[in-house]
């Protein structure tokens, strides 16, 4: 599998990322060789493995469903490049 | 007087438990180290105040009689990874610019608890992706070695904890913190002539440090010997809750239970790792590690690691996978930089946002993560490299029958130039070959000196263990260690 500018593009676009032409021309390139070299998996025969879930065998624990954080607005904010009040701040989204 | 310099963190931690010096006298020393040391760019942000604080506060713990922690009076390094309260934590990105945590990173607090003290925040490959310490927002890390050719070309320190391996080769900390997601913490002790140990996944919490491939992502220690690494790996491990891959285990005394005598354990060799065209250097100095195992009581034994080649495939796809979807998260609502162009709206805040502000290879491994998690390629890329990871798990399942530490290099060549390896992201992600298989099983991995090359730079020996024997491995690194006479150091150019 090898991808094309259009295929640069979209993946750009889904991950949020605002790239040039001159960019995704580059990116075309530095893909294709990194997708063919690891294209070379394919020649593993997986047969009955199951794709690891987990390095080390660990239970997900369960805990006590009692509110044991929270109240901490102004840290949540704290970072925040834009705030209004007690939100954060955003570009208009609603016409 | 003392040069505070030379000591290591059990030299320190007893110095100042017995009266010998005052922690402050120490913190203050290395402070004044760090100022003078620019040159190397190894850190992002100094804190000498906070040094002195701490060491303050354990100078009179001891006046009061209190009992001091595990790293009472010993000054560090922090990865700019970990999260610290009140401290900005980059990632070495423009996109964290000036984030200042409100809590601090789960591993750090310990360290804190400890005694410990911090000298500031230490460079690194931006979010932790590279190997060389080049894509770091703040400017490459220098390497304090040099080749003894005398053509004074700055070289890499590795990556991605460069700045941790460059401030403690060149004595401004005798340890610092790294992060391990394939090769991070043993490629750059390699480079430096340091020691430094990744542990088994989940036994340092992940809570606090700022993600890349959440799988693969572990902390530990960095420091000039294996003792100094056992003592500091005891203070940043530990369950914690807020990690749901924290292993609820207790921490070992791994520091007590360090024992170079080898008789019994056996030694795997991987006939694998021996790559066609082996740098003759790297294979000199295994073969060398192999004798002072052999010296120390150990067995030798020939073992396969049949998939190996795969890993390094395997790897960037999964790490890559991962960080796409964990680097999501900045969207520059929340924390970080927003880029807002005039009149753009929420999409077009988001795309231009992390143009500005994440670099270039972080951009190239976000797109291939978001390639191959997509509709349609899922299967072929992410899941058969999941399968592939399984087997390489396998392999060393199965090497465990016949053996109980493996022996190989930490990477296959001795430090590079800055800008040697930049042209191709693929040649630079090959400097991970060695050390990716134990990263991809979860397996707790050391990198040890292990002599010079022709061309005067360190070259680090591996040992792979079983899960939870972090002590095997340290035991072997401390045999490793008693017996390769290595006390080489970088001439102070700076």
């Amino acid at each position: 599998m090898s991808v094309d500018k259009d295929t640069v593009n979209k993946i750009a676009r889904l991950s949020r990322i605002a790239i040039s032409d001159a960019e995704a021309d580059k990116m075309v390139g530095e893909l294709n060789g990194i997708l063919a070299w690891v294209e070379q998996l394919g020649e593993v025969d997986v047969t009955g493995v199951e794709p690891m879930t987990a390095v080390i065998s660990n239970k997900l624990r369960l805990r006590d469903d009692v509110v044991t954080d929270g109240d901490v607005r102004d840290k949540v904010l704290a970072n925040a490049p834009a705030k209004e009040g007690s939100f954060f701040g955003v570009p208009k989204v609603i016409e | 007087m003392t040069d505070f310099s030379r000591l290591g963190v059990a030299a320190i931690r007893d110095g100042v438990a017995n009266g010998e010096f005052k922690a402050v006298e120490v913190a203050e020393a290395l402070n004044t180290r760090v100022a003078a040391a620019k040159a190397l760019n190894a850190f992002i942000v100094e804190t000498p105040e906070m040094a002195v604080a701490a060491a303050q506060a354990v100078d009179a713990d001891r006046a009061a009689g209190k009992p001091l922690g595990k790293m009472a009076g010993v000054p560090i390094g922090m990865k700019d990874l970990f999260c610290t309260e009140g401290v900005q934590t980059t990632a070495a990105s423009h996109m964290l610019e000036g984030f200042v945590p409100t809590y601090e990173s789960t591993v750090s607090a310990n360290l804190w608890k400890a005694g410990a003290g911090m000298l500031g925040k230490l460079n690194l490959d931006q979010f932790a992706m590279g190997s060389s310490n080049e894509t770091s927002y703040f400017g490459n890390v220098i390497s304090p070695w040099r080749r003894n050719d005398g053509d004074n070309a700055a070289l890499a320190p590795g990556g991605s904890s460069g700045g941790s391996s460059s401030a403690i080769a060149a004595r401004l900390c005798p340890a610092a913190t790294g992060t391990d997601t394939g090769g991070s913490i043993r490629q750059p002790a390699a480079f430096v002539g340091i020691s430094g140990i990744k542990p088994t996944y989940g036994r340092c919490s992940r809570w606090g440090v700022v993600a890349f491939a959440s799988s693969l992502d572990q902390a530990g220690p960095m420091a000039r010997d294996v003792r100094d690494c056992a003592i500091m790996l005891e203070a940043m491990a530990g369950f914690d809750p807020k990690d749901s891959t924290s292993l609820d285990l207790p921490v070992p005394a791994w520091e007590a239970g360090l024992n170079s005598d080898l008789k019994g354990k056996r030694i795997g060799i991987p006939r694998e790792y021996r790559l066609d065209g082996i740098d003759e250097d790297i294979a000199k100095m295994w073969d060398n590690g192999i004798a002072w195992l052999k010296d120390a009581g150990a067995e030798i034994v020939d073992i396969s690691l049949p998939h190996t080649k795969y890993a390094l495939p395997a790897y960037y796809i999964i790490a890559p996978a991962e960080a796409s979807s964990n680097l999501a998260r900045y969207d520059g609502v929340r924390f970080g930089l927003r880029d807002l162009p005039e009149g753009a709206g929420l999409q077009d805040m988001y795309a231009a946002t992390r143009a500005a502000g994440f670099g270039e290879e972080v951009r190239r491994r976000i797109m291939i993560g978001t390639y191959v998690l997509s509709a349609g390629f899922y299967d072929a890329y992410y899941t058969q490299a999941q399968k592939v990871r399984a087997l390489i798990a396998r392999d060393f399942d199965n090497a465990w029958a016949s053996c109980d530490l493996i022996l190989a290099p930490t990477a296959p060549s001795a430090a590079f130039g800055l800008g040697e390896k930049n042209a191709d992201p693929l040649s630079m992600y090959l400097n991970d070959v060695f050390a990716v298989p134990a990263s991809l099983a979860g397996l707790p991995a050391m990198s040890v000196p292990g002599g010079l090359d022709k061309q005067g730079l360190p070259l680090g020996l591996q040992i792979i263990g079983k899960a939870l024997d972090e002590q095997a491995v340290l035991n072997a690194g401390l045999a490793i260690e008693q017996r390769s006479g290595f006390t080489a150091e970088a001439g102070e150019w700076w």
